[in-house]
């Protein structure tokens, strides 16, 4: 009897060995949204000041001109200086005016150009304006710099902190929905920088990847399938291929397209291009798996109806079982551009791994990925970025998230419409 | 239930065991009892062997079809009648491993020569499978599907009237008249299979194979699959391979017994029914075993 | 050039849908009109592409004199396809296989299409192979596999100290393997036996909702788990370290392999899972039939003869922590460190790939095709592991089938 209860006891040692893994894998995946959100919320929000522009004729176009070639050239950073000037006043000598500036972000006065390059009647007139404030006064307003901190640690000093009390004060400091996350491209200024420029790297490569891996995946997994003949040595030697490929770490595939597409075609460094060729083989693979699984799974009665009235083979796969096999298809499609979008390691070979301010207009020219704009911007131990890298992980994730429930959705459906 | 259409592993080893318990029992089924031939053929097959790899499934079997006759195939499962079936339309090309040697002459042409194009062969010889299986496709689209590959209506007009034409003769028209864009799969098992009938019918096919159209059915829809199969006799040569012995007696007018492979014996159904010749018809009609 | 072939492409279409239109008036077809018409599209198309093709490619590798007489190849390109339109055009008749002869085509396609995975296969072996080769001649491949020192930097002036250029990759090879063995430390156990209770003890709907939630792991991008380790791991390592009074580098290999044994843990389960619920029922009822516990069978049937599958299933995880890249260039050290030591920085061979390669080079220099070895050694090593473990994993399915 006492056997038993120690075998029991054991039972119940093992089951709970079980649950303890489960835990361990379910919390350390709870840790790591937890912190990545955590850190990264705050990044949706920026701070912005809001300054009594005065569209200085004196300053802009001292001839009245109104011709923009000629007001483009004008000091538009006095313009901001003035501003802050009469926000502050009385704030004497050159290093604590230079301070002073330093609260707004030196885009400030780009955005003054563009204002009077959109309406050049402005000038003369005197308008209030948001523009955004420096990186360490957004950080300090997040509460991501602690005021309560001795002076020599904080980012900000006393002095800076009275004038920020000031802007409180005069409620002409506030947090906006962050629209530079998604409007811009890299910048040096954690503030100033979004990740357009990466989205629409990512998304030019992964074009080119889906255009040239969905075909060529389907019609490699509708002969391999349907067609090929059985036991033939080269067909075996096809699907050895495949199945390796599927296999082989991804940082190879950005060696080959170093070694070929760059050097031997000449194709341009860092371009979508050739990140989009690249992830296509990766992804081939994936999609070649998934769409013979699917098209396995159309049951055999349908394809033999059609033969059985005379179609031939080739009308029978291609009116009868590939159309039912679509949304199979479709499902490994999207888990493979998933996957293409969250890959990074063979882009950084061929070169898409650059600071890029512009955003890409072709697919040529050079650009980063999403993912690959996160590893920059995590090499960066600016708090300012760490918390712009969180959030583009967060932007990442929903991608990924909302692809793959499309793929478990398309999933569901054609299981669903086969029984 | 059995599925004879899939030839597995076990169908196969099954019908080897079966060789070597007959070569016990010692009973010659080799030679086939009763007249194989007829006086108007629209099929005749000489010496037909099939193989599953090594193993034989079919041992030189011989046979006449004639014009508008039913002729039910009948048997215990395994004795080859579904694989016999599938010669006549060379279905049995899409199983990797089966070899058939012999002829099979439809119109004075050897429908197993290696140069006969099947896509023609299978418009001329239909065939209706053991459980419906219409295409994901609207009703309308499932019988106009075989006239629109065969090319057999110019426009629109001369489809529409092969499809309700179809339709009327299948016995479906009436019901589903006013959905004919629901799916094929939307209707219930009887009217599937009757679909897959019409389906079949729109290529007007000179004869009309059936594998157990009746196996997945219950017994009304049975009832009406039959009655059917009775009225396109007119038009129509059809082979039906059936488990039930009743539904040979009530369609057909000749019977062929098979087993183990081999045709044990063909005649009039009647004759079949009441006096079989040969011993081993009478056992599996008599339910002895099957 | 493309646009004019489509265009002419339609009016083939068009040619030949009228021709056997006609003749089906009077006469029945082979095929349907339809299959004659993009028959005679698609196959005068393709001529006259392929003459394109065939012509640039000349130009560009053997004759570029070709390059003045390009007015010409218009005109060829459009002789051509009127001669196989012709051609093609001249063979409807009532029993000419438009279809057969269309669906060949189809079928050649799509097996070209296959065959652009074994193009792929060698178009990496050869890149690696073919740059390895220039970089073996400058550094013995000796020197290379069994050389202890690793410092890339070839020198710039020859009395530059510290810069020595040495090629010796053991370091990395050790650092590869301890990381990935750190990593397996953590997937091995956890994936295991998460696999043995989702599959054994967990209710069907304790399945279905824990099951997508450990896949989520392994959806989640690599470059996310390399900030994860920066952020999150090695300060946590790094500090617990300082309480216990250990020094650990903040570029612990610790840090990389505990993070990667995160990414690996949801591979080894799904795995797993595949290879337990491959054994038999009746040997585990056998067990359970004569009054063993669910453990003691788990542990003593199922597991014995699951391990086959299991060993390969976690062979495939080692190469895949070995092949892994982000996380360990992130979280990973950058100079070489022979050491066992895992609360030090070591580093692996993806990071040195991405160190060599990333930022300006010129192609030729050692230092760049020292990458290429390395993607040469990482390429067999992963071919090799992936082989066997395949090879293991099909003998067992094989055994239960």
């Amino acid at each position: 009897m006492n056997n038993l209860k120690s075998r029991q006891a054991k039972e119940k040692r093992f089951q709970l060995y079980g649950i303890f893994s489960i835990l361990i894998a379910l919390s350390l995946l709870i840790i790591l949204f937890v912190s990545i959100v955590s850190q990264g919320y705050t990044a949706f929000k920026e701070t912005r000041i809001q300054l009594p522009i005065n569209f200085n004729e004196e300053i802009l176009d001292p001839n009245n001109t109104k011709d923009w070639n000629i007001v483009k050239k004008a000091n538009f950073n006095k313009l901001v200086k003035n501003a802050v000037d009469e926000i502050i006043p009385g704030v004497e000598g050159r290093g604590n005016k230079r301070k002073l500036y330093k609260l707004i972000s030196s885009s400030a006065e780009y955005k003054l150009r563009d204002l009077v390059e959109e309406n050049i009647e402005i000038i003369g007139t005197k308008e209030k304006i948001w523009v955004l404030a420096d990186d360490d006064v957004d950080m300090l307003i997040k509460g991501h710099i602690k005021r309560d901190l001795p002076e020599s640690e904080r980012r900000i000093d006393n002095q800076e902190l009275q004038w920020i009390a000031i802007l409180e004060s005069k409620k002409i400091i506030k947090k906006f929905f962050n629209k530079t996350l998604f409007t811009k491209g890299d910048s040096a200024e954690s503030e100033q920088s979004g990740i357009l420029g990466a989205l629409i790297g990512s998304l030019f490569a992964l074009t080119i990847t889906l255009v040239l891996s969905f075909p060529i995946g389907i019609a490699t997994a509708v002969y391999l399938e349907e067609f090929a003949p059985k036991n033939n040595k080269f067909i075996d030697f096809v699907e050895v291929n495949i199945n390796n490929l599927a296999a082989i770490p991804s940082i190879i595939f950005g060696l080959l397209g170093l070694a070929i597409f760059l050097n031997f075609f000449g194709m341009p460094r860092s371009a979508p291009l050739v990140g989009g060729l690249v992830l296509s083989l990766m992804t081939l693979p994936t999609i070649i798996i998934s769409s013979r699984a699917a098209l396995k799974s159309v049951p055999p009665s349908i394809k033999e109806g059609a033969l059985g009235l005379g179609a031939s083979n080739v009308q029978a796969v291609f009116q009868h079982v590939v159309p039912v096999a679509l949304p199979g298809m479709f499902t490994g499609t999207i888990i493979g551009m998933a996957q293409a979008l969250g890959e990074s390691a063979p882009l950084l070979i061929i070169g898409m791994v650059a600071f890029i301010v512009d955003i890409p207009q072709t697919m040529t020219d050079p650009a980063t990925a999403l993912p690959i704009q996160i590893y920059l911007w995590a090499d960066t131990p600016e708090r300012g970025f760490v918390e712009r890298t969180s959030a583009a992980i967060m932007v990442l994730l929903v991608f990924l998230v909302f692809m793959n429930s499309l793929a478990v959705y398309l999933r569901k459906k054609y299981e669903k419409d086969i029984n | 239930m059995y599925n004879e259409n899939l030839i597995t592993e076990e169908n196969i080893e099954m019908i080897n065991e079966n060789f070597i318990e007959d070569e016990q029992l010692k009973i010659d089924i080799s030679e086939t009892v009763g007249d194989i031939h007829v006086e108007d053929p629209r099929i005749i097959a000489k010496n037909v062997n099939v193989f599953y790899g090594e193993k034989i499934a079919i041992n030189n079997v011989s046979i006449d079809i004639g014009k508008n006759e039913v002729l039910a195939m009948i048997g215990p499962s395994g004795c080859g009648k579904s694989t016999f079936l599938r010669c006549l339309n060379r279905m049995n090309d899409t199983i990797e491993s089966c070899k058939v040697q012999g002829e099979i002459y439809l119109d004075n042409k050897n429908i197993l020569e290696k140069k006969t194009d099947v896509v023609p062969l299978r418009a001329r010889v239909g065939m209706v499978f053991q459980k419906p299986n219409p295409f994901p496709k609207s009703i309308y689209d499932n019988v106009a599907y075989g006239p629109k590959i065969h090319g057999l209506a110019k426009n629109k007009t001369e489809l529409d009237e092969i499809v309700f034409n179809s339709l009327e003769r299948a016995g479906l028209l009436a019901e589903v008249k006013d959905r004919l864009n629901s799916p094929g799969t939307s209707l219930s098992g009887g009217q599937q299979q009757r679909l897959c009938i019409a389906r079949t019918i729109a290529v007007s096919p000179e004869v009309i194979l059936m594998d157990e159209p009746c196996s997945a059915l219950d017994p009304i829809a049975t009832a009406k699959v039959e009655q059917l199969i009775y009225e396109l006799k007119e038009n129509f040569t059809i082979v039906i391979v059936t488990h039930a012995m009743q539904q040979a007696a009530r369609v057909s007018q000749r019977t062929a017994y098979f087993h183990l492979g081999n045709l044990v014996e063909v005649g009039a159904t009647e004759k079949i029914f009441t006096t079989p010749q040969h011993k081993l018809t009478e056992s599996y009609i008599t339910g002895r075993f099957g | 050039m493309f646009f004019i072939i489509a265009l002419l492409g339609v009016s083939g279409y068009f040619a030949g849908l009228r021709k056997s239109l006609i003749i089906r008036e009077k006469n029945t077809l082979h095929s349907t009109p339809i299959y004659h018409g993009v028959l005679l599209a698609v196959n005068s198309s393709l001529a006259s592409i392929l003459t394109l093709v065939v012509w640039l490619i000349i130009e560009k590798n053997i004759f570029y004199e070709l390059k003045f007489f390009r007015e010409y190849l218009y005109f060829l390109t459009f002789i051509v396809f009127s001669f196989t339109a012709t051609l093609t055009y001249n063979k409807i008749k009532h029993e000419f296989k438009a279809r057969d002869n269309l669906e060949k085509i189809i079928k050649l396609f799509l097996l070209s299409c296959s065959s652009l995975a074994i193009l792929v296969t060698i178009g990496i072996f050869l890149s690696v192979i073919f740059e390895s080769q220039k970089f073996f001649n400058t550094i013995p491949i000796i020197d290379f596999l069994f050389g202890t020192h690793w410092s890339p930097q070839m020198p710039i002036r020859e009395d530059q100290v510290g810069s020595s250029g040495a090629f010796g990759a053991v370091p990395l090879f050790t650092g590869t393997f301890l990381i990935a063995f750190i990593a397996m430390c953590i997937a091995g156990p956890i994936g295991l036996m998460s696999a043995i209770y989702l599959s054994e003890y967990a209710t069907k709907n304790v399945r279905n909702f824990i099951k997508p939630l450990t896949e989520i792991l392994a959806g989640i991008p690599t470059v996310v788990y390399g900030f994860f380790a920066v952020i999150v791991v090695a300060p946590f390592i790094r500090n617990t370290g300082e309480q216990l009074g250990i020094s650990i580098a903040s570029e612990s290999a610790l840090a990389a392999g505990l993070v990667m044994g995160i990414m690996i843990i949801p591979f080894v389960s799904s795995i797993s899972d595949d290879v337990i619920n491959a054994v038999p029922r009746n040997l585990k009822d056998g067990s359970l039939g004569i009054g063993a516990t669910k453990s003691e069978t788990i542990i003593k049937v199922i597991i014995p003869a699951a391990l086959p599958g299991i060993i390969g299933g976690l062979l495939l995880a080692v190469s895949r922590a070995i092949g892994e890249t982000m996380i360990v260039v992130m979280a990973a050290g950058m100079s070489a460190n022979l050491t066992a030591n895992p609360f030090e920085a070591v580093t692996t061979v993806t990071v040195q790939i991405v160190i060599l390669l990333v930022g300006d080079q010129e192609f030729d220099s050692p230092k760049t095709l020292a990458a290429f070895a390395l993607g040469l050694v990482l390429f067999f090593i992963t071919l090799i592991l992936n082989y066997i473990a395949l090879h293991i994993v099909r003998k067992y399915r094989e055994q239960y089938e």
